[in-house]
C-alpha cells in the first residue's frame, strides 16, 4: 500500500509540474504584455519598462518559471529599494490587479469554496442516495414516479435558472430565508449566520447533484440486485432488511464513492455559476475574474491548484476504493 | 427413508404482454431422505424455475405460482407456495438449501468467505462469530479446501471455479440441511472438477442422509449420480422413473432424442453427430397437444390418436416408471431398446 500511495504521489507531482509548465507556455505565447496591464491605460512607456523590471517580466520565460517554481518553497522578492516587498514561501506570484500575494487570495477564497462544495455534498448524498435507494427498492410505485420526476427536472434544470429560482420565490416571494447582506462569515465565528449565507448556494448545486445521483443509484441497486450473489444471499434465509443493507447496498454504492469524489474535486476548482448568483468570493469567481483582467499569476495558481485537487482526491478515490473492493486490493 | 419433499401440480406461470409463459405447467415430485432425483431437459424447459420454486425465489409480483411444494420438517410440514413470508425464509438454508450453475457469480465479490459462510451459519443459531467462524473453517475442511483456516479469510476471487463451488457447498451445507437442491452444479467446471464435484456430493449425501434434486442438461451427470429421474419438456415431465429404466428403457420419444444426442466417446460413430430437429417451443399459447409433437420423429406412427390437438397424458407403463406419449407401449419399447443398444454399443 505504501509503495502504491509513494508510486501514486510521485506521478502526481510530475503531472503538477507539466500542468505548471503548460500554464506558463500559453502564458508566454498569448499576445498580452503583463507589464503594460499592470499599469493601467495611458501609461509611459518608461514605467512599464520600470513595472516590467519590478515584476520580473523582462527576464526570459523559462528563468521567469524557475522563479516561479522557486518562489513555491523559498518566497519571492519583488522591486527593490523603497518599492521592495515580498511575498513568503509558498508564493504563487503576486496580482497586480488586486495589489495582494496570490497565496493571500488563495487563502481567502478557498475557505468560501470549501464550505460551499463541502456542504452541498453532504445535502446531495444524502438526498440522491436516500432517494435512489428509496425509488429501487419501491419500483414501479408512484414514489419511483415521483423520484423519475426529480431526476428529470433536477438534471435539465441548469444552476443559473434553479439558483435563480430559489432566490425569487424563497428568499424574495416567501421570505422563508433571509437575504444575506453580511458577507461571508467562518462557520466557527458564527454558524447562524454561516448557515444563512449558504443554504441557498447548498440547495442550488445540491438540488442538480442529487438528481444525478438518485438515477445512478437507483439503476445501480437494481442492477445488483439481480446479481447471482444477491439470489445467493436470499438462498441462505436472510431476511430481506439484511440482503438490501449488507449484501445490495455495499456493491451498489461502491461506485458512488468514485463518482462523489471526482465531482467534489471539480467543484473546489470553484463553483463558478453558483458563485455569481450568489456573490461568493469563492475561487470560482476568483479564477474568472482574474481571466477577464488578464491576471495570469491568479490562473496559473488557480489552474494548478484545481489540478493538484484533481490529482489528490483521484488517489484518495483509488485508496478508499482499494479498502472497500478486495479485489483491488491484491493488484 | 422419510418424504422430505413433495411437489403436486405446481404451476408456475410468467404472465407477459405477449401472453402467459407457462415455464412449469402441472408437474408433481416427491424426494426421500438419502435419495437423488434429477430433473433433466433442454434449457427452456422449465427445470431452474422449478428450484427456484422450492425456496421461493420468485419474484411475487411478477411470477403466477399454484400447487403445493410441500418442506417435511420435524417441526412439521410448510407449503412454500402459501406459508407466510418468515416461515419461508426460515426454512432458506436451514432445512433447503440450494447450489447454483455459476459459482463464479454466486459468491459476494467484497466479503471474505469466512464472512459469507458465517453468516449462513449464524442467521439460523445464535452462537458467537468465533463459533460460527470455527464451523465455517470446519466446514471447508469437509468440502476439501487445503488449509481452510488460512483460506477462509481470503476472498472469492482469490479461489479458482471448482473451489468456488466446494465453498458454495460448504456454505450450503452449514447447517446440515435435509434438502440440498443443485441447479446445474457442474455446468460452469472443466470435466475433471466435475468428477469431483460430483464424488463431493454423493460422499456428503451418505454422510447426512441428505436429499438432493439435481437439475442438469447433462444426462451422463445423471447417469452418474440420480435414482430417480424426471425428463421435462416445455414445462412438463414427459418420462419418468429409475434411472436405469430411463437410460436401458426409454420410453418417451424425447427422452430417446436426448439420449441419442448424446456424442460416444468410443466407438468410430457415422462422423455426423445425432440431434433433435428444431427448437424448443414458445411456451406462449401452447396447443393442447402433444408440445414436443413438431419435433418427434415417431409421431407418424401414432394410430389411436392426434399428437398436434389431443393433450398426451402421464401413464404409468410399468411399476414406477411413467411417459407422457399417444404412441402404443410396444413399438416405444422397440424404438427405446434400438437407441439404448446404440448408446450401449
Amino acid at each position: 500500500m505504501l509503495k502504491f500511495i509513494g508510486r501514486r504521489t510521485a506521478y502526481a507531482l510530475l503531472t503538477l509540474l507539466l500542468v505548471s509548465m503548460a500554464t506558463y507556455i500559453i502564458f508566454a505565447i498569448l499576445p498580452f504584455d503583463p507589464a503594460a496591464l499592470s499599469c493601467g491605460k495611458g501609461c509611459r512607456p518608461n514605467l512599464i519598462e520600470a513595472n516590467r523590471i519590478r515584476l520580473g517580466f523582462d527576464k526570459p520565460i523559462w528563468e521567469q518559471y524557475w522563479l516561479f517554481l522557486s518562489g513555491i518553497f523559498v518566497g519571492r522578492n519583488y522591486g527593490m529599494g523603497d518599492a521592495a516587498f515580498s511575498c513568503p514561501a509558498p508564493s504563487f506570484g503576486y496580482s497586480f490587479n488586486e495589489n495582494a500575494c496570490v497565496t493571500d487570495m488563495l487563502k481567502q477564497a478557498l475557505p468560501v469554496t470549501l464550505s460551499l462544495a463541502i456542504g452541498a455534498l453532504i445535502i446531495w448524498i444524502i438526498m440522491g442516495v436516500g432517494l435512489g435507494v428509496l425509488a429501487a427498492k419501491m419500483k414501479n410505485t408512484p414514489v419511483d414516479t415521483g423520484a423519475t420526476i426529480f431526476v428529470l427536472v433536477g438534471t435539465s434544470l441548469p444552476v443559473f435558472v434553479t439558483g435563480l429560482i430559489f432566490l425569487v420565490f424563497l428568499t424574495i416571494k416567501w421570505n422563508i430565508i433571509p437575504l444575506n447582506l453580511t458577507g461571508y462569515v467562518s462557520i466557527f465565528s458564527n454558524p447562524i449566520q454561516f448557515l444563512i449565507y449558504f443554504i441557498l448556494p447548498w440547495l442550488t448545486l445540491a438540488f442538480n447533484f442529487s438528481a444525478i445521483y438518485t438515477r445512478f443509484t437507483r439503476s445501480a441497486v437494481l442492477e445488483t440486485a439481480s446479481e447471482d450473489y444477491i439470489r445467493t444471499a436470499v438462498a441462505k434465509g436472510l431476511p430481506a432488511k439484511i440482503v438490501l443493507r449488507k449484501h445490495t447496498l455495499r456493491a451498489a454504492l461502491s461506485p458512488i464513492v468514485t463518482m462523489a469524489g471526482l465531482d467534489f474535486a471539480s467543484l473546489l476548482g470553484g463553483a463558478i455559476l453558483t458563485e455569481t448568483i450568489y456573490n461568493l468570493p469563492g475561487l470560482g469567481r476568483m479564477s474568472l475574474k482574474a481571466v477577464y483582467e488578464f491576471d495570469l499569476s491568479v490562473v496559473v495558481a488557480t489552474t494548478l491548484f484545481a489540478a493538484a485537487i484533481v490529482i489528490f482526491m483521484n488517489l484518495l478515490v483509488d485508496i478508499l476504493y482499494a479498502y472497500l473492493d478486495p479485489r483491488v486490493r491484491i493488484s | 427413508m422419510t418424504k422430505l419433499l413433495e411437489i403436486r401440480n405446481l404451476k408456475v406461470t410468467f404472465p407477459t404482454d405477449d401472453g402467459d409463459v407457462k415455464a412449469v405447467d402441472g408437474l408433481d415430485l416427491t424426494l426421500n431422505s438419502g435419495e437423488t432425483v434429477a430433473l433433466v431437459g433442454e434449457s427452456g424447459s422449465g427445470k431452474t424455475v422449478t428450484s427456484l420454486s422450492v425456496l421461493g425465489l420468485h419474484n411475487r409480483n411478477t411470477t403466477r405460482l399454484s400447487g403445493e411444494i410441500l418442506v417435511h420438517t420435524q417441526s412439521g410440514s410448510v407449503d412454500v407456495n402459501s406459508a407466510p413470508d418468515e416461515d419461508v425464509r426460515a426454512l432458506r438454508g436451514k432445512e433447503v438449501s440450494m447450489i447454483f450453475q455459476d459459482p463464479m457469480s454466486s459468491l459476494h465479490p467484497y466479503y471474505s468467505i469466512s464472512n459469507q459462510l458465517s453468516e449462513a451459519y449464524r442467521i439460523h443459531n445464535d452462537v458467537s462469530k468465533q463459533a460460527a467462524f470455527n464451523r465455517s473453517v470446519e466446514m471447508l475442511e469437509i468440502v476439501g479446501i487445503p488449509e481452510p483456516a488460512k483460506r477462509a479469510k481470503e476472498f472469492p476471487h482469490q479461489f479458482s471455479g471448482g473451489m468456488r463451488q466446494r465453498v458454495m457447498i460448504a456454505m450450503a451445507l452449514i447447517n446440515n440441511p435435509r434438502v440440498l437442491i443443485a441447479d446445474e452444479p457442474t455446468t460452469a467446471l472443466d470435466v475433471t472438477v466435475q468428477a469431483q464435484i460430483l464424488l463431493l456430493l454423493r460422499n456428503l449425501q451418505k454422510e447426512f442422509n441428505m436429499g438432493i434434486l439435481l437439475i442438469t442438461h447433462d444426462l451422463g451427470v445423471v447417469a452418474g449420480v440420480a435414482d430417480q429421474v424426471n425428463v421435462m419438456y416445455a414445462g412438463k415431465v414427459v418420462e419418468c422413473g429409475k434411472v436405469d429404466e430411463i437410460y436401458y428403457q426409454p420410453a418417451a420419444p424425447y427422452t430417446m432424442g436426448l439420449l441419442s444426442s448424446i456424442p460416444s466417446v468410443y466407438g468410430k460413430g457415422t462422423g455426423r453427430l445425432s440431434a433433435i430437429q428444431g427448437q424448443p417451443p414458445s411456451l406462449i399459447n401452447l396447443s393442447n397437444g402433444c408440445a414436443f409433437e413438431p419435433r418427434c420423429s415417431l409421431k407418424t406412427l401414432v394410430t389411436n390418436a392426434n399428437c398436434a390437438t389431443d393433450k398426451p397424458l402421464l401413464v404409468e407403463d410399468s411399476a414406477g416408471h411413467f411417459a407422457r406419449c399417444h404412441l402404443d407401449l410396444a413399438t416405444r419399447k422397440i424404438y427405446g431398446q434400438k437407441v439404448a443398444a446404440k448408446g450401449i454399443n
